[in-house]
């Protein structure tokens, strides 16, 4: 029953003069569990005499899994010198192994972790928690010969940093792990990691790669600077770095020696790693990598099962947590109310991650590094297992995928020979509920984990106990290692205690209350235990006791669960999400009064056919045969509104930390699961321009998009559309409200200067670039010289928009209030040679709308707000009108989640304020942004040809009364009012279907957290308040100002 | 001939280039006044067709279709128009804030401190804000000025649009306390998931709770001053309470969560208090409750986002039409910063087409209003006995088509519907030559 483990006790002795004194005690601590110190480094000077040793031991009669695939019954494994050397059914064992008998045991490959920090310091913030009042901080604060972003730390070595560390050591051992990859958690380039052993040696040799990997993330840790603030400026940071190393490796003299960069390169044929942490995030990075030619290992959050057809089209290896949502405690209904259904949701499918990705046949990795309590890893795991992950894609995910997405399968990942003698020993198969790993074998050397369970040590044994008064027998029904009864007329419970090694027991001879006990402490030599004690009445005795017959199987207590219902993943992953995306129809609208745009005017009891995206026909008596039908009798049909500027369904809007950020992209961080989207199409929206906010001058690339509610983020995007940029212009981009600004510009002088700066450094750029481009033959400049030319060109996203601009390849919309800049913005565009496209807000507009007619630019602004600020004192909502009248191409926007839902009010106002005509106003929200935007050949009217972005309203739109009944983008009906009722009905039913099920786990005794309200995080311009609801974060100010 | 044209045109340039300092408050109109053949909105939720009102010193004497109109006094002919009482802009800050951003001078809204019980709206109120016009040529011809910050701001003061002086102006002074509610949700730092920041650990509701323990502490004590016939020494704080337990004063509490407007209740219950809920976008879920308790409610924002991504995405707009189905005494209000209140005929509009009759709208910015500021003796209806506060639009005062405000009387006193801004499109239609 015990194992026969057979070793030579001088060695065992001799183990501690490797140590000088003051380990001893520490090590003390390690006998039981350490049996074996096997190497030292031979460059290390011994202090005694040298212990040379060859340590070989042989794994008998185990089952021997060697990888997910090949599980070998009956088999042996033979280790030497912390090597596999045989593994199968009938290996020869040598003759100086150590043969350590495994009946009934399992061995498995231990796992790999390729998520940890294990042994690297963890960096702290420095200086003051974020004051986004406080100056910029406009350079890296690191000293040295670096690079100029403190957010790249391409140089961080993680092998240099590494320190073994027992105390981290010993809990990833418990849960079977034998290697991990550690790297520094901290920055968006990070450096790279190093592969080591989990074993307690000396770091030189638990070291098995010092540099395996490459980390990247999209976050920038403990850096200080200013720079990136925002999701998209992280982005951008990236691409820029990767174009940077390129350039650099030409030895560019103008950069000196930069080790950020040089140590960038030195690391790009590792395998590169992105901490990406959610399922759109998991898509940036990878199309980051796309872009120059990387496939990431992705590190995944969690919810990728949400999206997982865009997950699996990455192609990359996924490293995913079992990490699962707490269950809240929702007892209190106003709590409760503020936990959003997707929240709930995510809580109830999160453990279908992992089987997600074995379904779509994604490779992944499994990683415990995010679990707050690492104990909880095997529950979690098993919770995977439950909800459809198969045990040998378990095992695959924590072996064999992590060690080949590091190339290290020779090494580690399976039990083959000449692989690292790195696995577990376990009593059963190693995911089941009740198995127990007993030892954790790293590098040769055994850690024992449950030794203790070694032996089933329940069962019945004859307890015998002899005192001066005589000899007593009982029963002794052992049911575990800390649960024993004495089996009499009554069955006593007894205080028991097994180690495998020491055992005592004590109990009351009779079932009283206060009866004294027997209490007896012993040794364990196999089946039989025996020592001495003290009976009920203080004399000592001696005991024995000795295992008689098996106990009976205890039955299987471990509720299994039932599955019961699972909630379904919806599109987007909202309450008001779709079972099935929406596809096109064609549809017939009948007799509605129908509002082109074109010059036919409004259209009484008028048809609008939809075929294929498209408007097919407009007339009177219209049919098709396979359209739905919708009568429209007394209704409005009109196009969809287009809103010239909105903030809604981006991860981020304001990069505002330098006052020139024409480098980032509003489209490289859309997030299509943006309520507003749905609200918005509820007030007859169909396009949306996203724009950057107004914290610069120079601010980031915008994204037009549709409002295909369910679509990814991708399949958002305006397909076709011209690319944009957003200026902005006065109090916002010198930083007004901030106390002690240190960025220039600080009055709209220096606004100017900033773009009559960045347009001329364009131009040069340009210039350049295109010297570099002629082929070196037609140059004037020959061979070699031509190259340096072509070196000397550092490609700069910043100034490749600019030049795009000054090319009319891209267009600004540029957020300004007062004459002087509007008037100034445009002499800056004309010295440089092209038109400001659009001026955004432009509230003293009607103050230059003849210069901005003779310009050329468009107007997009508010209908009547004013006063909340300096620069719009002199505002007023008869604007609109006066541009208008002047000749302008005028359009109302909304910069506001809220406001966008009623564009067809704000355009109303203009009939109030100047008494535009109704068509006119109208147009103000549909045609003249289509117009402004340069999407006026494919929306913006109702004409055959263009696409079918339709909206059916219940009254004039212009009316205050008109709601939109359904609206129809590409020809989907992406809101209809009547479902709209129904989704209500359901979101009531599932919610509380969900406060049940969390009530249930809460009242089974399962742990609960506080109910936490799911924040909505409301983005803006950074102009103004915003009238967002009660759980809502507005981080406008924030990004704005800093 | 042309030149004179031009020279008229300058001399309206010239007029219009000293701001709004010509927008003169009227003088008082002593005699008889007649509006008639107009379309009566009465508030209450009666309407007339061509009906006519009768105003004698400022005060309405009768209001019907057979109003006979003698010869002498002066008419206002508003056949084909709308006729309303004057809109209430019931809690805001005008006259209180100029420039909220970046211009901290212009701004006497927020006082220091926690406990201001004894801060006084009415004495910073700046009748020559350039707002004001604004909202009179929008049909707002009266507002409760309201201070804010702290726990106790101090006390709100009604006043009427048209003054040279805030002795002027003044409706009825101190009419209502405001006590902004602690707190029962604690907001994430906003930029600490970026970061990587840990939030703060403290539990909201405890927080709340022991905050609320010293509101009541507080009151509790102001009681006992209150009873003493003499006082060692003087105290200010528990003076201006006085008036809210001897109900000439209204407890306006400020609160939007369940919770919030729960401890509302109880302070019904405790101190016997008239409590009217500001804010209150919640409300709707307890709106039974509050109407047992006879809970006025001034809802903020009624176009708002819903509060949760779960929620009826016109949650905002029909929460209005929910209390009036639950027989709560509501008014509406309008704090949009950007657009400076002048949108309140719209908020109930929205209301209007999401479950309220249109009159009952108007209503919820009238009468409504006025009861629940209590001058509903005075204004909020186009009856006998009240001032002539009357308002006439084009068309539907609720709707931004036709919402075209072309009379405005406070006190029976036409005033003036000029403002900066008119006096700016004037500016420029002259400059462009457009008529």
């Amino acid at each position: 029953m015990f194992p026969v483990i057979k070793l030579k006790p001088k060695a065992h002795m001799r183990e501690y003069c490797f140590f000088p004194p003051g380990k001893f005690l520490f090590l003390l601590g390690l006998i039981f569990m350490v049996n074996t110190v096997s190497m030292s480094q031979v460059t290390f000077p011994v202090n005694g005499i040298a212990d040379p040793q060859v340590k070989c031991f042989a794994f008998t009669n185990a089952t021997i899994v060697k990888d997910g695939q090949t599980t070998v019954p009956n088999a042996t494994l033979v280790i030497r010198e912390g090597k596999i050397v045989s593994v199968g059914a009938s290996v020869t064992i040598p003759k100086e192994a150590v043969v350590i008998d495994c009946s009934g045991k399992f061995i498995y490959p231990s796992f790999i972790d390729i998520y940890s920090d294990y042994g690297v310091p963890v960096p702290q913030r420095q200086g003051a928690p974020f004051d986004y009042r406080a100056p910029a901080q406009l350079t890296s604060n690191i000293k040295g010969v670096f690079g100029w972003n403190q957010a790249i730390k391409s140089d961080i070595d993680a092998a240099k940093l590494f320190n073994a560390d027992d105390a981290k050591a010993k809990p990833l051992r418990d849960l079977g792990f034998g290697a991990v990859l550690t790297h520094q958690k901290d920055g968006i380039a990070r450096g790279t990691g190093a592969l080591v052993t989990l074993a307690t040696e000396k770091e030189n040799l638990v070291m098995l790669k010092d540099k395996a990997s490459a980390h990247y993330s999209l976050s920038k840790g403990t850096s200080t600077q200013s720079y990136p603030s925002s999701m998209m400026g992280s982005v951008a940071l990236l691409r820029q770095t990767y174009l940077d190393a390129q350039w650099y490796k030409t030895n560019p003299a103008a950069e000196g020696v930069n080790l950020t960069l040089k140590a960038w390169n030195d690391i790009q044929s590792l395998p590169q790693i992105f901490e990406a942490n959610d399922k759109w995030n998991d898509l940036r990075a990878d199309r980051i990598g796309d872009e120059f030619g990387v496939q990431y290992i992705i590190k995944g959050g969690g919810n990728e099962y949400q999206r997982i057809k865009e997950i699996a089209a990455t192609k990359a290896t996924f490293i995913l947590s079992v990490n699962y949502p707490q269950t809240m405690d929702v007892e209190d209904p106003n709590e409760a109310r503020f936990v959003s259904l997707s929240d709930m949701k995510h809580w109830e499918l999160a453990p279908t991650n992992l089987a997600a990705f074995e379904k779509a046949n994604i490779p992944f990795c499994i990683t415990a590094a995010d679990l707050k309590d690492t104990k909880t890893f095997f529950a979690n795991l098993r919770k995977a297992i439950d909800n459809g992950l198969s045990e040998s894609k378990a095992l695959e995910a924590l072996t064999k995928t992590p060690a080949t997405a590091l190339g290290v399968y020779d090494k580690v990942g399976s039990l083959d020979a000449g692989k690292i003698a790195s696995f577990i020993i376990t009593n059963g198969e190693v995911f089941k509920d009740k198995t127990v790993i007993l030892q954790n074998w790293i590098q040769g050397n055994k850690y024992a984990v449950k030794d203790e369970n070694w032996s089933p040590v329940a069962g019945q044994y004859t307890l015998q106990v002899r005192s001066a008064g005589g000899n007593n027998s009982y029963t002794l029904d052992v049911k575990s290692i800390s649960d024993a009864s004495i089996i009499a007329k009554d069955t006593i419970k007894t205080k028991f205690s097994y180690d495998g090694k020491l055992v005592t027991i004590s109990f009351a001879t009779e079932k009283k209350t206060r009866a004294a006990s027997i209490r007896l402490g012993g040794t364990v030599n196999g089946d039989v235990w025996n020592g001495n004690g003290v009976d009920a009445d203080g004399n000592n005795v001696l005991w024995t006791a000795s295992f008689a017959k098996a106990g009976a199987p205890a039955p299987d207590t471990s509720k299994k669960k039932p599955q019961g219902e699972l909630g379904k993943v919806v599109y987007p992953f909202d309450g008001y999400g779709w079972d099935s995306l929406p596809q096109a129809e064609t549809i017939l609208i009948k007799n509605g009064t129908v509002w082109t745009n074109e010059k036919e005017g409004r259209l009484e009891n008028t048809d609008v056919l939809i075929k294929n995206g498209k408007i097919a026909q407009i007339g009177k008596n219209l049919a098709d045969a396979g359209a739905r039908v919708i009568d429209a009798t007394g209704k409005f049909v009109t196009p969809g509104i287009i809103d010239e500027h909105s903030h809604i369904a981006a991860a981020s809007i304001n990069e505002g930390a330098q006052s020139v950020t024409s480098e980032v992209r509003i489209g490289d961080n859309l997030n299509p699961e943006d309520i507003n989207i749905y609200r918005q199409l509820s007030g007859g929206v169909t396009s949306s321009h996203i724009l950057h906010g107004s914290a610069n001058t120079i601010g980031g690339q915008t994204q037009l998009i549709k409002l295909r509610w369910g679509a990814g983020d991708e399949e958002l995007k305006f397909k076709g559309a011209d690319p944009f940029i957003k200026f902005a212009l006065g109090e916002n981009v010198k930083r007004t409200t901030s106390q002690n600004n240190n960025r220039f510009p600080d009055t709209r002088m220096g606004v100017e200067e900033v773009m009559m700066d960045a347009f001329t450094r364009a131009c040069e750029y340009e210039k350049g670039c295109k010297e570099a481009a002629v082929p070196a033959t037609t140059s004037k400049k020959k061979g070699a010289a031509a190259t340096t030319a072509a070196a000397a060109v550092r490609r700069d996203l910043e100034l490749d928009a600019l030049v795009e601009i000054m090319n009319k390849k891209r267009f600004i919309t540029c957020h300004s209030y007062v004459q002087s800049e509007i008037t100034a913005t445009m002499r800056v565009a004309e010295k440089f040679n092209f038109t400001v496209n659009t001026f955004t807000h432009i509230l003293e507009g009607y103050k230059v709308a003849d210069k901005m007619k003779t310009h050329g630019a468009n107007a997009s602004t508010f209908s009547d707000w004013w006063a909340y600020k300096t620069e719009v004192q002199d505002a007023i909502p008869y604007n609109a009108t006066l541009m208008q009248r002047v000749g302008l191409n005028v359009c109302i926007n909304s910069d506001d989640a809220e406001m966008a839902r009623r564009l067809n009010q704000e355009a109303a106002k203009s009939v109030k304020y100047g008494g535009m005509s109704e068509e006119e106003a109208f147009k103000m929200v549909t045609l003249n942004p289509a117009k402004a935007l340069h999407v006026d050949e494919k929306v913006g009217s109702l004409k055959a040809g263009k696409d079918a972005d339709v909206v059916i309203w219940s009254d004039n739109p212009l009316s205050i009364y008109a709601k939109a009944e359904k609206t129809i983008v590409d020809g989907i009906v992406y809101f209809d009012r009547t479902r709209d009722l129904e989704m209500r009905k359901k979101i009531a039913a599932e919610r509380n279907r969900l406060v049940q099920k969390m009530l249930g786990e809460k009242r089974s005794g399962g742990p609960v957290a506080p109910a936490t309200p799911s924040f909505q995080v409301v983005l803006s311009c950074g102009d103004h308040d915003h009238h967002d609801g009660l759980i809502t974060v507005d981080v406008d100010e924030h990004d704005a100002t800093h | 001939m042309k030149k004179l044209i031009i020279f008229i045109q300058l001399l309206a340039a010239g007029i219009a280039s000293q701001a709004q300092e010509d927008v003169y408050p009227a003088k008082a109109y002593a005699g008889k006044l007649y509006i008639t053949n107009g379309t009566i909105h009465v508030g209450n939720g009666q309407v007339i067709e061509n009906g006519t009102i009768e105003v004698e010193n400022g005060k309405i004497v009768q209001v019907g279709a057979g109003v006979t109109v003698p010869a002498g006094g002066k008419v206002v002919d508003v056949k084909g128009k709308q006729v309303y009482p004057g809109l209430i802009l019931p809690v805001t800050d005008l006259g209180l804030k100029e420039i909220s951003n970046g211009v901290r001078g212009s701004n006497d809204y927020s006082e220091l401190g926690e406990y201001n019980n004894s801060i006084r709206s009415i004495v910073a109120y700046n009748t020559d804000s350039k707002i004001i016009n604004t909202l009179k040529a929008n049909g707002i011809l009266l507002a409760g000025v309201t201070p804010q910050g702290g726990t106790i701001s101090g006390s709100s003061s009604v006043v009427q649009l048209d003054a040279w002086n805030w002795e002027d102006a003044a409706y009825k002074m101190d009419n209502g306390m405001h006590l902004n509610m602690p707190t029962f949700i604690s907001r994430p730092s906003r930029f600490a998931a970026f970061f990587g920041i840990p939030q703060s650990q403290t539990d909201p509701t405890k927080d709340a709770l022991k905050k609320i323990d010293e509101i009541k502490t507080l009151f509790r004590q102001a009681k006992g001053y209150l009873q003493e016939t003499t006082h060692k020494e003087t105290n200010l704080k528990f003076e201006a309470l006085n008036a809210l337990f001897s109900k000439k004063q209204k407890l306006f509490v400020h609160a939007s969560q369940v919770k919030q407007m729960l401890i509302a209740i109880d302070f019904v219950k405790e101190f016997g208090f008239d409590v009217v809920i500001v804010g209150g976008s919640e409300c709707f879920q307890i709106a039974d409750l509050l109407k047992q308790y006879n809970i006025a409610v001034i809802l903020g924002d009624e176009h708002a986002l819903p509060a949760t991504e779960d929620d009826d995405i016109d949650q905002p707009f029909k929460t209005p039409a929910m209390l009036q189905k639950a027989g709560v005494l509501f008014a509406l209000n309008d704090e949009h910063g950007e657009s400076r209140y002048r949108n309140l005929p719209f908020n109930a509009g929205t209301a209007a087409a999401y479950g309220l009759t249109k009159e009952q709208a108007l209503q919820a910015i009238t009468l409504n209003s006025a009861k629940i500021l209590g001058v509903d003796d005075k204004t909020g209806s186009l009856e006998a006995g009240k001032d002539a506060n009357i308002v006439v639009s084009e068309g539907d005062i609720l709707d931004m088509r036709t919402s075209i405000i072309v009379h405005a009387f406070i006190q029976g006193r036409e005033v003036s519907l000029e403002n900066k801004q008119k006096q700016l499109y004037d500016r420029y239609m002259y400059k462009y030559d457009l008529k």
